[in-house]
Formats: C-alpha cells, sequence, structure tokens
C-alpha cells in the first residue's frame, strides 16, 4: 500500500498534492490518501475523486494550525499502525519542515525533491544534484515504508486516474499529545503590500548572478523597458538587495507564467526553475552553454549578456 | 549561549560538472571547493547572535580532510573553534550518515542553539538539519529568515512559499535551517585570517556509518525537455535574430 499525504490549509486542499496522488498512482501498489488536519472531512471528500482505495481524514484539534511536532507524532503513529511500503508527499515547504523528522523517528529512508520515476521492484527515484547540472537515479534501503517526495511540478496533478466511484473516507483520531508540542506558531503575513504583480506580466525580463554587480541592472532594466516587460530576479539578486523580494521569481518568491520569460544570467537552479517553467516562451541568455536553464528553454544565446544585450535593445527599436 | 553551526564544503557554483567513469559520481578529483552558501548565512547569524548576546559559536564539518578549508575559513570570520569529524566516506555520504557523523562530533558539548544552512548546493537534501534535531532530542524550524532569542525561548521567522512569512516560537536548545538572505555576509579580514591560524580544529573520527539508506545508482547529464533553439553568430546577429523569432515565430509582442 502506497501512502499519500496530501496538505491542506483551513480546509482547503493545497493543488500540489494530487502531483503527489499522480506519482503515488505511477508505483503500481493500491494507494491511500492521508490528510492531517483539525476538520478535513471536506477535503477528505475533494482526494476521494481519485482512483484509490481509500481517503484517511486524520483529525485531532492540534493539527489544525500545522506544526513540525504534531505532524511528525500524528502521522508516526499512523504509519507504525499501518502496512504502507511508502509514503508520498510533495516538495512543499511544510513537508520540507516535517518529512525528514518523521524518517528519522521511524528510522526510515527519505529520498527528497524527486523529478521522476521509475516503476519497478525496487523503484529508482530520480533526483537532480549539484544545482541541477546532473540526474541521480537513487534507489532507497533498509525496512519499509520509505519516504519520498516530489517537486513540485514533476508530475502533472490532471494526470491523476479518477476513480468511477467515490473512494471511501474514513476519519482517524489521530494520536497526538498536545503538550509535546513545542512549536508554537503565530499567523502567517506578508512583509508589505506587493507593489507589483508578477503574475500578472505578460512579458518578464529576469536576472540572475551573472548580471554580476548591481550597476549592470540599469542594462537590464532598459531592455525591459524596450520589450514592455516587468523586470524580475532570482533569489540571489533580491538576497543581496539590488531588487527588492517582491521581484523574486521562485520558490520562495512569485510563481509566474508570462508570454514570455526572458532570463539573463540564470544557471537555472531548481528554486528558480520551479517559478518560471510554466512561461510560454523561454528564453535564455548566458555565457556558460551548459547552464541548466538551457535545458528549458525555447530560445538560447550562450554568450556574454554584456554583448547580446545592448545589441536587443537597438533590435527592438 | 553555545551556538553550534555545520557547514558543508561543497564543489564551487562556476564548476563545469562531469559524470565520472562509473557514472556514480562527479569527477572531482581537481574541483575547487567552497563554503556551501546556505551555510555561510547560518554562520553569519550565529556571529550576530554572539554580537548581541555573548557566548561562544562553533563551527562543525562532517566530511574528508579537505573540508579543514570551510573549516578555517570559518574561524577567520569569527567562529571560536571547530570540530572535524573526519571520514572519507562522509564525502557522498546521505543525510541520515551526515546527522549522525555530526551528532558524534557533538558528542557531550552542551548546546543551546544548532543552526544550518537550509540545504546543500551538492544534493541538496534538506534534511541533514531537521534528521539532526531528532537525533539530538530537540525543537527544530526550518527556512528561517529571523532569530531572536529572549531568555530560555526562541523565536524565529519561518519563510512560506509565495512571499508569506510566520513566526514561531519554541524553547532552547533548538535545531534552525537557515535560509540564504536572513544577512548581509561578512568576510574574513587579514585580522581575522591571522587569528584563524592560532584556533583549534578538534578532529574526531567519523563514527561507524549506519546502514545506508539510498543508494545512488546512476548519475548522468539530464534530458533535455524542450527542443532548444541556440542562436548562434556574433552579437549583433544573435540578437537581430532572436528579437525576429520573438516577433515572428513566437509571437510574443
Amino acid at each position: 500500500m502506497i501512502l499519500v499525504v496530501a496538505e491542506q490549509k483551513d480546509g482547503v486542499l493545497n493543488r500540489a498534492s494530487w502531483e503527489a496522488v499522480a506519482a503515488a498512482q505511477q508505483l503500481g501498489a493500491p494507494v491511500t490518501i492521508v490528510v492531517p488536519g483539525a476538520a478535513v472531512a471536506a477535503v477528505a471528500a475533494e482526494l476521494a475523486q481519485a482512483d484509490v482505495a481509500e481517503v484517511i481524514a486524520l483529525e485531532h484539534e492540534a493539527l489544525g494550525v500545522y506544526t513540525a511536532d504534531g505532524f511528525v507524532q500524528a502521522l508516526a503513529a499512523l504509519v507504525t499502525a499501518g502496512p504502507a511500503s511508502h509514503l508520498v508527499f510533495t516538495h512543499t515547504y511544510q513537508t520540507r519542515d516535517y518529512a525528514p523528522k518523521l524518517a528519522a523517528r521511524l528510522d526510515r529512508a527519505l529520498v527528497t525533491d524527486c523529478i521522476g520515476l521509475k516503476p519497478g521492484e525496487p523503484p529508482v527515484f530520480v533526483r537532480p544534484m549539484f544545482q541541477n547540472k546532473v540526474n541521480a537515479d537513487v534507489v532507497l534501503e533498509g525496512p519499509a515504508p520509505h519516504l519520498a517526495t516530489f517537486q513540485i511540478g514533476a508530475f502533472r496533478a490532471d494526470a491523476v486516474r479518477k476513480g468511477t466511484a467515490a473512494a471511501p473516507v474514513r476519519t482517524v483520531a489521530a494520536s497526538v499529545d498536545a503538550g509535546a508540542i513545542r512549536q508554537k506558531p503565530e499567523a502567517p503575513f506578508r512583509e508589505a503590500k506587493q507593489a507589483v504583480d508578477l503574475t500578472q506580466a505578460e512579458r518578464i525580463v529576469s536576472i540572475g548572478r551573472g548580471i554580476k554587480s548591481e550597476e549592470h541592472i540599469a542594462l537590464a532594466r532598459q531592455l525591459a523597458e524596450a520589450m514592455h516587460a516587468e523586470l524580475a530576479a532570482s533569489r540571489p539578486i533580491c538576497d543581496s538587495g539590488w531588487l527588492p523580494m517582491e521581484r523574486q521569481v521562485g520558490s520562495s518568491g512569485q510563481t509566474v507564467a508570462p508570454k514570455l520569460y526572458l532570463a539573463l544570467g540564470i544557471s537555472g537552479a531548481i528554486q528558480h526553475v520551479v517559478g518560471m517553467k510554466g512561461a510560454r516562451t523561454i528564453v535564455a541568455i548566458n555565457k556558460d552553454p551548459e547552464a541548466p536553464i538551457f535545458e528549458i528553454a525555447d530560445y538560447g544565446i550562450a554568450a556574454d549578456l554584456f554583448e547580446v544585450v545592448p545589441e536587443m535593445i537597438k533590435a527592438l527599436k | 549561549m553555545v551556538i553550534v553551526v555545520c557547514i558543508k564544503q561543497v564543489v564551487t557554483r562556476e564548476m563545469q560538472v562531469r559524470v565520472n567513469d562509473a557514472r556514480t559520481w562527479i569527477r572531482d578529483g581537481e574541483a575547487s571547493w567552497e563554503l556551501n552558501e546556505p551555510d555561510a548565512y547560518a554562520l553569519e547569524e550565529a556571529l550576530r547572535l554572539r554580537e548581541k548576546h555573548g557566548g561562544e559559536v562553533v563551527v562543525i564539518s562532517a566530511g574528508p580532510a579537505r573540508v579543514t578549508q570551510v573549516l578555517r575559513e570559518a574561524l577567520a570570520r569569527g567562529a571560536d573553534r571547530a570540530i572535524h569529524v573526519d571520514g572519507e566516506h562522509l564525502a557522498t555520504a546521505d543525510a541520515f550518515t551526515a546527522a549522525a557523523a555530526l551528532a558524534a562530533g557533538l558528542g557531550s558539548e552542551k548546546v543551546d542553539l544548532v543552526l544550518t544552512g537550509l540545504q546543500s548546493d551538492d544534493q541538496g537534501f534538506a534534511q541533514v538539519g531537521v534528521v539532526l534535531a531528532e537525533k539530538l532530542g530537540v525543537s527544530h524550524s526550518t527556512i528561517i529568515m529571523d532569530v531572536q532569542v529572549q531568555g530560555e525561548t526562541l523565536r524565529v521567522k519561518r519563510e512560506l512559499e509565495g512571499g508569506w512569512f510566520q513566526w514561531i516560537a519554541m524553547p532552547l536548545p533548538a535545531v534552525l535551517t537557515i535560509q540564504s538572505g536572513i544577512n548581509q555576509l561578512r568576510y574574513a579580514t587579514l585580522k581575522g585570517i591571522m587569528a584563524a591560524k592560532k584556533k583549534e580544529i578538534r578532529a574526531v573520527p567519523a563514527p561507524a556509518a549506519p546502514p545506508a539508506r539510498q543508494r545512488i545508482t546512476a548519475v548522468y547529464m539530464p534530458e533535455k525537455s524542450k527542443q532548444t533553439r541556440m542562436i548562434g553568430g556574433s552579437p549583433a546577429e544573435a540578437a537581430a535574430e532572436l528579437v525576429r523569432a520573438l516577433r515572428e515565430d513566437a509571437r510574443v509582442f
């Protein structure tokens, strides 16, 4: 049995959970979905549309707000009692926070951030290493269950096989000692009102480490103006304070899907790519011809951006 | 307070990665090495906490002999002392093995706070800090963008997805994984480099490795998911052709 751990917040399903269901269905064994929370009957019913054996609503008042300690306790107890061969998660920030602790508590193998799966006995998990520059095939060892997290977008939510009838939903009272939860979370918040909404931009010019210094941003800005595009950046540029955080594209910033995404001096690390690979046309300009960004680009120029960009600005005028 | 920072030595970002002949790892015999960037932010945060609250910053790294380079660099940036958990097999170890080695290296140290980067630039497990927290039996939180110590309590700002954040309080001791960009990094001064030469790097043999939980069966270059049209020629020619293709073929203007 494959156990998929779905994610919800305040009774709203995280859509990326469907991707974990799609991955689990490829593993070949019957799939059960578990969704932890305080009152998650509606989310469980939504998940029951999938072609799965069962959906478990794993409920406890103390699971209403996510904490690593609460979720590890609840899932460790459920998994220890059951026959799962694999636990499958989407590699969200929440999963990253507790799945390693769950694996350590159960003393079971965990492979993270997978982008592919080769079913078989044992199944092979494909994951990127070295900033996306190579992929590795990984097999997990030691006693079951084995835990695996899949990168957001690695599987398509619409690839989930739906059932002919709704799967049965079972409510299980989670075993949680609320007094043993050490993390006391406050309400989530956003830093400031966003002045720019990159998700609505039709065209984006985005800069990475290859821009080298703050004064070169003016050149990228000129290109963006000539293209009627918004200016965006990968994380290191915003970390350096060269552009505000709200212009960051990637897992910790915005997820965008413009008509055109032009990546200037961006290598294509996963944390960035997950935020922009849905763009219709991707252009990469990078002097390293082996930069991973070229793997997802429609058009590529392997050259010095400081030579190409001024020529592009001329050509656009 | 005693703040431990777990750091890793990784190949430099600029390195052209090539798969080795056995297809089990990359060719790193001739590689140049650097401090894993998220760990550099963790170290900086520890130094700032020491400036505010006093105490000691201890850096620890688990790996082969070469990792003393990043330990020395951390000492030059201001860490007080270093622990090297020495083992050749740690160069390619999985997260459980690395966490077990770090826990053994800490031994009976009395630790108030452990910081480490949220993931490494090489294997990128994003597991070691959290697994270490479980091994030490302490609280943890991940992807942290601010750390406040208030007596025996910690209050941290955790990054959520899509520009959201959340404050979380928890008791000390604790393990935190630090997000890049939490602070502005300082670099070693000449004075720091000189001072580092006198600081201690204590070597501890790696413990017997626990049974491996994951095995890499093949390493290979990723397959292209798209047919990329590479545009050559002089910068002017390439730029003109790109603009033409975007206008006439892709029709994005």
